[in-house]
C-alpha cells in the first residue's frame, strides 16, 4: 500500500507525473492548472525526474512542441486549462490526426467572456469532437488514478490517440483531501517503458509526417482513427482491472450509484457528484428510488453500456457544467443519444449548473430529485431545459 | 569527419535529399534554396516544415519527396513543432537511447514566419533549442494565391494589396525580420539567396555548426507572385542582392559581416521592373513609390555599412 497524504488536486498531479516521468514537457502557465507545471518544473530543477521541461510562449506552442516531442518517439506530456485548452484548439486535432498519444491534465475552467478563472465543463466540452480519448475525475484521487491510466490507455498498440484527464478546478485543483499514492516502483511497472511506433528520430528509416491528404485517402485516414476510438472502451476496461490489481480502487467506463433499481436518475460529472451521492442517501433513507450515473469514459462515450444502466429508471435529470448555447448540455445530448441504441424512453430534462464556479450545494441536489419525483407522478415536464442556481 | 568542399563537381556525387518528382512550381526558387540546404549539412538532419508551398508540393499522400526524416503540423508553428522533436532528442540522448549527433532544421515561407509563425519562432530561438530555422522568402502568401504579407515590398500588388485606381499596391515597406531575429542574441543570422549558392551552403553550414539557434532568411523568387517568366528565378535573386534590395550578410555571435559589396550598387528599379508585381509603379502617377522604395534600400544599406565599420573600427582599437 502507498502513502496517505493530505493533498490538492493540483499537487496530486503533479505527483503522478513526477512517478510517471515522461520524457517531455512542454507548457504554459494559466489559472487554474498553473500549479502543476510549477511543481513538476521544480522535480526538473531538483533531479527527481528526467524530463526535459519546454517553458514554451504559448499554449499553442506547447501542443506544437508536445506532438513535435511524440513525433520523434517518446513519452510527453502536459496541462491546461480554459483559454489554454482554446488556443490549444488547432493542435488538439492535429495531436490526435497524427496518432500522437501525449497525456493532458485539464483542469477544467470557464471560457471567457465574461472571463472567469473558476470551475465548469466549458473547456473539455469543447474539445469533444477533437479527437482525445477523455477521462473525467470527481476527486484528486480519481484524477491521480485516472492520469496513471491514461498512460497506458493512450499508448496501447490498439489505441495510440492523445488523452484527456479533467478535473473541476479549484473545486478539486485547489482543495485539499487526504489520497493514496502508489509506491513509485508501482506507477513505474504499471506504466512500463514508451514503445515508440515509426519515430521521427530514427535516421535511418526516415518517414514523412503530416504530409497532405487529399480526397482519395483522406476519408481512410479517419477512418482509422474512428476504428482506434472503438478500440478504447475494451483497453479502458482491461488496464482498469490491472491498475485495481495494484491499487485495490476499481474504476469502470462510469460509476452507477444505487441505480440497480431506481426509478430517477441524475447524471452528472466530476466533483458535483459527490454532492449529489449525499443527498441521494437522503432520499433513499426515506424510500425514494433515486440513483446517479457518473461517466467517467467521456469519449468515446460508452452509449449501449450507459443505456443500459439507465434501462430501468423513468426520469432522467441530467445535469451540465457546460452550455451549448441554442441546444441542450453537452451530457444531455450523449445520454438522449444512448437512450436511442435501447429503445427505453424515460422522461429526460436537462439542468445547467456550476458555471463559472458557481457553487452546486446539497439543495439544488434536491431540487432535481423532487422535480423528477414531479415528473414521475404527473407525467408532465415544465421546461426540458433550465437552469439551475442562477438569478432570472 | 571530412566536409565536402563546396565545389560543384564534388556535391553533384552527394545524394540529393528532397527528390526530383516534387510539384513545385518550375522557375520557383525555393526548392533550389532548400536542395542546396540539404546538400550543404554534413550530418543527419530532421526537418520540420510549416504549411505553404514547400509542404503540400512535396508530400502529396502516399508520396513524399523528402529523404530525411520530415514532421509538418500546422501553419504558425515550425518552430514550436521543431523545439519538440530537438527537446525530445535530447531527453533520449540523455538517456542513451539515441547515440548520434542529429540537427534540426525549420523551413518556412514568409507568411509562416514573418506573420502567423512570428511568436513561435521567437520563442524557440529566446529557448535556445539547437536548431536552426530557414525561412524562404518570397514576399507574401503564395501557396493561397499571393496575397500580402509583412514580407510584401513596398508598392507591390499583390491579391489583398492590388495595385487599384485609388491604392497603388501595399503602401508599407516591408518588415525587416533578419534584423529582428538578430535583436534576439542569437549566435548565427544571416541572410541569402539561392542565387549565391557557395553564400548560401557556407552560411548553412556555419548555422549547423553552432551549439544553439540560428536563423537563415532566404530571398526565393516566385514567377507567379513576381510576374515573371521561369527562367528568371536565379536572375532576380541576383539583381535583388546588385541593386542592395538583398544585401547578404550575417551576425556571428552579434558581430556582422557584410558577405557581398557591388562594386557598383544599381538602382533598385533593376529590381522591380522585371517584376509584374511592380509594373504599376512605372507610371507618373506612382513615381514618388519608386523614390520612396529607393530611399529604404540605401537607408538600410547605409545603416548596415555603419554598422560593419563600427565593428571593424572597434577591432582596430
Amino acid at each position: 500500500m502507498g502513502k496517505v497524504l493530505a493533498v490538492t488536486g493540483n499537487q496530486a498531479i503533479a505527483e503522478a507525473m513526477r512517478q510517471i516521468n515522461p520524457d517531455v514537457c512542454a507548457a504554459y502557465p494559466i489559472t487554474p492548472s498553473t500549479e502543476v507545471m510549477q511543481r513538476f518544473a521544480a522535480f526538473v530543477a531538483d533531479g527527481k525526474v528526467d524530463t526535459e521541461l519546454v517553458t514554451v510562449e504559448s499554449e499553442h506552442s506547447a501542443m506544437s512542441a508536445c506532438i513535435g516531442a511524440s513525433a520523434a518517439g517518446g513519452r510527453v506530456m502536459t496541462a491546461t486549462s480554459s483559454q489554454g485548452l482554446a488556443l490549444m484548439w488547432e493542435m488538439l486535432h492535429i495531436a490526435s490526426g497524427m496518432r500522437m498519444p501525449i497525456v493532458m491534465t485539464l483542469v477544467n475552467r470557464a471560457l471567457s467572456a465574461p472571463i472567469n478563472i473558476h470551475g465548469d465543463h466549458s473547456d473539455g466540452m469543447g474539445a469533444r469532437d477533437c479527437g482525445w480519448v477523455q477521462l473525467w475525475s470527481e476527486n484528486g484521487q480519481e484524477a491521480y488514478d485516472n492520469l496513471i491510466q491514461a498512460i497506458r490507455i493512450a499508448e496501447h498498440e490498439d489505441v495510440r490517440l492523445p488523452a484527456m484527464v479533467n478535473m473541476d478546478g479549484f473545486i478539486i485543483s485547489h482543495s485539499i483531501e487526504s489520497m493514496e499514492f502508489l509506491p513509485d516502483d508501482v506507477v513505474k511497472d504499471f506504466i512500463g517503458e514508451y514503445k515508440p511506433k515509426n519515430p521521427l528520430l530514427d535516421i535511418e528509416n526516415p518517414v514523412t509526417m503530416g504530409p497532405l491528404v487529399l480526397p482519395d485517402y483522406f476519408m481512410e485516414f479517419k477512418r482509422q482513427q474512428h476504428e482506434a476510438m472503438l478500440h478504447v472502451k475494451d483497453v479502458v476496461l482491461e488496464v482498469a482491472k490491472e491498475f485495481e490489481k495494484v491499487s485495490g480502487r476499481s474504476y469502470g467506463l462510469f460509476e452507477a450509484y444505487r441505480l440497480d433499481d431506481a426509478e430517477l436518475a441524475i447524471v452528472v460529472l466530476n466533483s458535483a457528484a459527490g454532492t449529489c451521492k449525499d443527498v441521494i442517501d437522503e432520499y433513499r433513507d426515506r424510500g425514494i428510488k433515486v440513483g446517479l450515473l457518473k461517466p467517467r469514459l467521456f469519449r468515446p462515450f460508452p452509449y449501449e453500456e450507459v443505456a443500459e444502466a439507465l434501462s430501468g429508471v423513468k426520469v432522467i435529470g441530467v445535469l451540465d457544467r457546460a452550455e451549448s448555447f441554442g441546444g441542450f448540455g453537452p451530457m444531455y445530448m450523449e445520454i438522449a443519444s444512448a437512450m436511442m441504441t435501447n429503445g427505453s424512453k424515460p422522461i429526460m430534462i436537462n439542468k445547467i449548473y456550476g458555471l463559472g464556479g458557481r457553487d452546486f450545494m446539497p439543495e439544488h441536489a434536491a431540487m432535481v430529485i423532487d422535480e423528477l419525483k414531479e415528473i414521475a407522478e404527473t407525467g408532465k415536464v415544465k421546461l426540458y431545459k433550465d437552469y439551475l442556481g442562477v438569478r432570472e | 569527419m571530412s566536409t565536402t568542399p563546396l565545389r560543384l563537381k564534388e556535391l553533384s556525387k552527394k545524394e540529393d535529399l528532397l527528390t526530383g518528382g516534387h510539384r513545385m512550381c518550375a522557375g520557383c526558387g525555393a526548392p533550389i534554396a532548400i536542395r542546396q540546404v540539404l546538400l550543404a549539412a554534413e550530418m543527419p538532419v530532421v526537418v520540420a516544415n510549416a504549411t505553404g508551398c514547400l509542404e503540400v508540393s512535396t508530400t502529396i499522400y502516399p508520396y513524399s519527396a523528402w529523404k530525411v526524416p520530415w514532421i509538418h503540423t500546422a501553419f504558425e508553428n515550425a518552430a514550436a513543432t521543431l523545439s519538440g522533436v530537438e527537446a525530445m532528442y535530447r531527453a533520449l540522448k540523455k538517456k542513451g537511447k539515441i547515440k548520434e549527433r542529429i540537427k534540426f532544421i525549420a523551413f518556412g515561407g514568409d507568411g509562416g514566419t514573418y506573420d502567423i509563425g512570428f511568436q513561435s519562432l521567437s520563442g524557440a530561438m529566446e529557448r535556445g533549442h539547437d536548431i536552426v530555422y530557414i525561412c524562404y522568402d518570397n514576399g507574401a502568401y503564395m501557396n493561397t494565391g499571393i496575397q500580402r504579407s509583412s514580407a510584401t515590398p513596398l508598392g507591390a500588388n499583390t491579391t489583398t494589396s492590388p495595385a487599384g485606381k485609388v491604392i497603388p499596391g501595399k503602401l508599407q515597406p516591408r518588415k525587416n525580420l533578419t534584423k529582428i531575429m538578430a535583436a534576439h542574441g542569437i549566435p548565427y543570422v544571416a541572410q541569402t539567396t539561392p542565387a549565391h549558392w557557395r553564400d548560401l551552403m557556407t552560411k548553412v553550414r556555419k548555422a549547423l555548426e553552432v551549439d544553439g539557434p540560428a536563423f537563415i532568411n532566404v530571398l526565393s523568387s516566385c514567377n507567379r507572385g513576381w510576374r515573371t517568366p521561369t527562367d528568371r528565378a536565379i536572375e532576380d535573386c541576383k539583381l535583388a542582392v546588385e541593386t542592395c534590395f538583398w544585401p547578404l550578410y550575417e551576425y556571428e555571435n552579434g558581430k556582422l559581416t557584410i558577405n557581398q559589396k557591388p562594386k557598383e550598387k544599381k538602382p533598385v528599379v533593376e529590381f522591380l521592373k522585371t517584376q509584374g508585381r511592380f509594373k504599376h509603379l512605372f507610371s507618373p502617377e506612382n513615381e514618388h513609390l519608386l523614390k520612396k522604395a529607393q530611399e529604404l534600400v540605401d537607408k538600410e544599406w547605409e545603416d548596415l555599412l555603419r554598422e560593419e565599420r563600427m565593428w571593424k573600427a572597434e577591432e582596430g582599437e
